[in-house]
């Protein structure tokens, strides 16, 4: 405590001090004196000795006294401590600490886009271009149309409903500016493989995104000259916080008694039934064995694991027999699973389990991954992904599985799913 | 949205387990106050008080005991599409006190909590600063720093209950909230090493901050806030800050929405004017009845919630003495009263603040009263320092619609009936 109180006192310019011995008031003054005046609550740590407070009258004196005590404890000292922050110059540079951000490092992350386009890179793209990007990156979760998948955000319609009960709040109906589409998109999307797409990508799906939500006609060209030209419908739909006027009246002396006549319950949860059960999520006490038996367990899990490598090992020699042509046109239409799977070294769950062995595998058993109910059934009961199965699934895996977690179209074409297993069983 | 697959509610088991141990309650209760026998976890020698426990090499991190592992975020599966863009709950209801254990805070996130090491952490500050400079983690542990305690509510807190009495728990209705020390750099001091002569005029002037996520989110924050109690912060609790909350460095912005707060600060860039990213237009905006939304709603309105007895955390004992706790909060400052109304607003009765109201962070209430065993409609209605009473839903509902999402600061009502089991309801 002493070494690091006259560092801290070292560092504040400009204050006297003189280090004596008082050492209780050290402890016991952590607080802010500043705070404590315009507050007025300096008294938490030492009210700690005190016994609690039996009213709130009460309180005040006593927590007074304290402070009092405390601050006749540093006088005797003739020691200040200081608890707040050093003052120091504002200069520029005061501390001498980090270096200079080169040009290069600031362009690297320097990407936000400002309402008035200033900041956007130079570059084009059409909305045909953006209908073939935005299928291949983005429609799996929101839609061939932008106009949304499941649960997955809609980026088109819903112009004219903002009054409505249950808004439709998309890019086309609620964003007042087109700067923040171009700038989310280039920093955020696809979801799982972010910063992925050029320049000329992002415009051509902006565009593309405009067109879905009636904005532009298709041989529309959206371009860094361009981009001030597109009119936002909810441009002038916002204003800035006036709670503070419009909400006046919150600042009230509060009803204490006889506040209203009668009081009926109008709604209960339990109506709505929404609540997920405790159990659900997260095991319970009455589901998860005693921490030793899982340690006990863990153990075991190993030899199992490096049995199940071994017996993969021949496979993987029989693996000879991938078909390399057919694998690498797989991984191209891989690129439709890249937002929600990884493969590969140190391949991680995402949006989707990852997919490393999974030809063949048991279904729904990759460790740490949460899969629908109905996945995880058709593992337990023993299923794995036979080729036949996987090229079922890959078609239409709402017709499979009806309740599977895969937010996901399809592939249509017999060719590009064989393909993709194939590139799949590359990763044995 | 679609609710129907979550079709186990917490409410009909909660009611079973409820009633059942409500029974036994009884019989317990009756044997405390007139032994019917001698109790054998007195007279007969237990395990524990015989053998031996853990030793000290046992648990090198400490996890909480076995008995409470039901003390744990939960999430609301169909909220979002996916887990990794979506939002946990803190046990409030199961937690006393006021500091949230880093463990069970909420966590939100956009892309998911990445693991971002300190050696390959780098934070830029550039834009209309004299010189751009980088900071390495290393850099940011060599300025003065302070020690202080704040609560970060997301402005969607709540937001589920706009429409409705809906979830059933206040850890579901009130639960992504936590409340932690920090310890960190006013975020001014890193502003003024880089210099803010090139800024001119400060009082127009913005701050834009940037996480390192996929997600990259982004918000603007005005220059006077950014110079007055922003922190840029690295510890919470006393350690490190965990991944889900931004380790290694997030930033603190006081009393604002969470969504500011952000996580694995990357960079900080003056900026003329807002950049309107889209977490501050499509989402942290708040649409009225008219369809015109109010933006730049940052502060979060005093609020608070009675954590126990609630939905999740019933009456067990029977009638009889009862401590009516809960949590208060105010983004303007300190909570200055708390009153409990146990008939559904009718009459209110003031509640004792187990220390005196804090600036921005949550304040413990406690009603220490008897228990009748009839019905209660259990409310509670903060004040702070501004004078500010926490509104009824149908105060807010009249000035703001029910479109809205966020900053959903109502006054909550808990329904406990005869048996001890609570409701989330809403009343007239
Ligand atoms: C794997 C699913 C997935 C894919 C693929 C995907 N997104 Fe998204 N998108 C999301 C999720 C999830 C969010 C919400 C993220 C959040 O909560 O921050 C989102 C949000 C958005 C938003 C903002 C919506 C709003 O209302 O605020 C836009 C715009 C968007 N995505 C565009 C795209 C584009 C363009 C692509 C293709 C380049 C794409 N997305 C690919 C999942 C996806
Ligand atoms: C929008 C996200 C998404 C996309 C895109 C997607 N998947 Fe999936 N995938 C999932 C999810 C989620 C699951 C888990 C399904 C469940 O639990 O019901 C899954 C499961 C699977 C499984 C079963 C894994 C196992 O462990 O049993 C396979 C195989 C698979 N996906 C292959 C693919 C292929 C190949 C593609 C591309 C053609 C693809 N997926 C595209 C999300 C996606």
């Amino acid at each position: 405590m002493s070494k690091s109180l006259k560092l801290y006192l070292g560092a504040a310019a400009g204050t006297v001090v003189v280090l004596g011995t008082a050492y209780a008031a050290a402890n016991a003054s952590v607080d802010y004196p500043e705070v404590a005046v315009t507050h007025q609550k300096s008294a938490p740590v030492a009210a700690a000795d005190a016994p609690a407070p039996q009213d709130e009258a009460d309180a005040p004196v006593r927590l007074a006294e304290a402070h009092q005590a405390r601050t006749t404890a540093s006088d005797a000292s003739h020691i200040t401590v200081p608890t707040t922050m050093p003052e120091v110059s504002t200069e520029a540079g005061r501390f001498g600490l980090g270096r200079a951000a080169l040009p290069e490092e600031v362009a690297a992350w320097n990407h936000d886009i400002m309402p008035d386009g200033s900041n956007l890179p130079v570059g084009s793209g059409d909305v045909w271009t953006g209908d073939e990007v935005f299928a291949e990156h983005c429609a799996s979760c929101h839609g061939d149309f932008a106009e949304g998948r499941d649960n997955w955000p809609k980026l088109a319609g819903g112009q004219g409903t903002l009054a409505d009960k249950d808004p439709l709040k998309t890019v086309g109906s609620y964003w007042p500016y087109l700067s923040t589409t171009f700038d989310y998109i280039r920093r955020s999307m696809p979801f799982g493989n972010a910063q992925s797409l050029s320049d000329d990508d992002v415009y051509a799906i902006t565009a593309y995104i405009l067109y879905s939500n009636d904005l532009v006609d298709d041989d529309f060209v959206l371009s860094n000259e361009t981009f001030m030209d597109v009119e936002m419908p909810n441009a002038e739909g916002f204003i800035v916080d006036d709670r503070e006027t419009t909400e006046a009246h919150f600042w009230a002396e509060p009803c204490m008694e006889n506040c209203k006549g009668s009081v009926e319950i109008t709604m209960r949860a339990s109506v709505l039934d929404v609540t997920p059960d405790e159990g659900e999520d997260t095991a319970t006490s009455e589901e998860t064995g005693p921490p030793v038996e899982e340690q006990a367990a863990a153990p075991q899990a190993e030899p199992v694991q490096q049995a199940a490598a071994e017996e993969a090992a021949p496979e993987a020699q029989a693996g000879a027999s991938i078909d390399m042509a057919l694998a690498a046109e797989g991984e191209g239409v891989f690129k439709k699973c890249k937002s929600c799977h990884q493969v590969g070294d140190g391949a991680k769950n995402r949006t989707g389990p990852m997919l490393n062995g999974v030809v063949g595998a048991t279904i729904g058993q990759v460790e740490g991954f949460k899969y629908s109910n109905d996945m995880a059934a058709l593992g337990e009961a023993g299923r794995s992904w036979t080729a036949e199965d996987l090229n079922a699934f890959l078609e239409k895996p709402k017709d499979f599985l009806k309740k599977t977690k895969m937010s996901f179209a399809g592939l249509r074409k017999e060719e590009d799913r064989l393909a993709v297993i194939e590139y799949l069983k590359t990763f044995q | 949205m679609s609710h129907d697959f979550v079709k186990k509610s917490l409410t009909r088991r909660g009611v079973l387990k409820g009633a059942a141990s409500g029974a036994g309650a009884a019989v317990l209760g009756a044997g405390a106050a007139r032994a019917q026998g001698p109790d054998p976890l007195i007279t007969e020698k237990q395990d524990w008080a015989t053998g031996l426990g853990d030793g000290v090499d046992a648990t090198p991190y400490g996890l909480p005991i076995k008995y409470e592992d039901d003390v744990v975020r939960r999430n609301v599966p169909w909220l979002t599409a996916d887990p990794i863009s979506s939002i946990n709950f803190t046990p409030i209801h199961a937690l006393d006190g006021t500091i949230t254990p880093q463990g069970c805070a909420f966590e939100r996130h956009h892309s998911g909590a990445i693991e971002l090491k300190k050696e390959d952490y780098r934070l830029m500050i550039n834009g209309l600063v004299d010189t751009p400079l980088v900071f390495s983690y290393a850099d940011l542990e060599r300025f003065p720093r302070e020690n202080r305690v704040y609560f970060c509510e997301c402005a969607a807190n709540t937001g589920m209950e706009w429409a409705g009495a809906q979830l059933n728990g206040a850890q579901f209705t009130h639960g992504m909230i936590h409340n932690m020390e920090y310890t960190g750099i006013p975020l001014r001091t890193l502003l003024e090493e880089a210099g803010l002569a090139a800024a001119g005029d400060l009082k127009d002037k913005w701050v834009y901050v940037e996480g390192a996520d996929a997600s990259s989110n982004g918000r603007s924050i005005p220059m006077d806030k950014a110079l007055d109690d922003v922190l840029v912060a690295f510890k919470a609790n006393g350690e490190a800050l965990r991944k889900e909350h931004g380790y290694p460095v997030r930033l603190v912005v006081p009393g604002w929405e969470g969504n500011m707060w952000v996580k694995w600060l990357r960079r900080i860039e003056v900026t003329e004017a807002a950049v309107e990213s889209r977490e501050e237009t499509s989402k942290y905006t708040d649409t009225l009845a008219d369809g015109t939304s109010r933006k730049w709603t940052w502060v979060m309105d005093a609020k608070s919630v009675v954590t126990s007895p609630s939905p999740q955390s019933p009456i067990r004992h029977g009638k009889g003495p009862l401590v009516i706790t809960g949590l208060a909060w105010s983004g303007r400052g300190a909570i200055t009263r708390v009153d409990v109304s146990k008939d559904g607003g009718k009459t209110w009765e003031t509640a004792r603040l187990a220390q005196e109201g804090q600036n921005k962070a949550l304040t413990r209430f406690y009603l220490d009263t008897t228990w009748d065993g009839e019905d209660m409609l259990l409310q509670s209605r903060a004040m702070d320092e501004t004078g500010y009473v926490q509104p009824t839903k149908h105060q807010l509902r009249e000035v703001r619609g029910e479109n809205s999402v966020y900053h959903n600061n109502c006054i909550q009502t808990w329904h406990v009936k005869p048996n001890g089991e609570a409701e989330n309801v809403e009343v007239s």
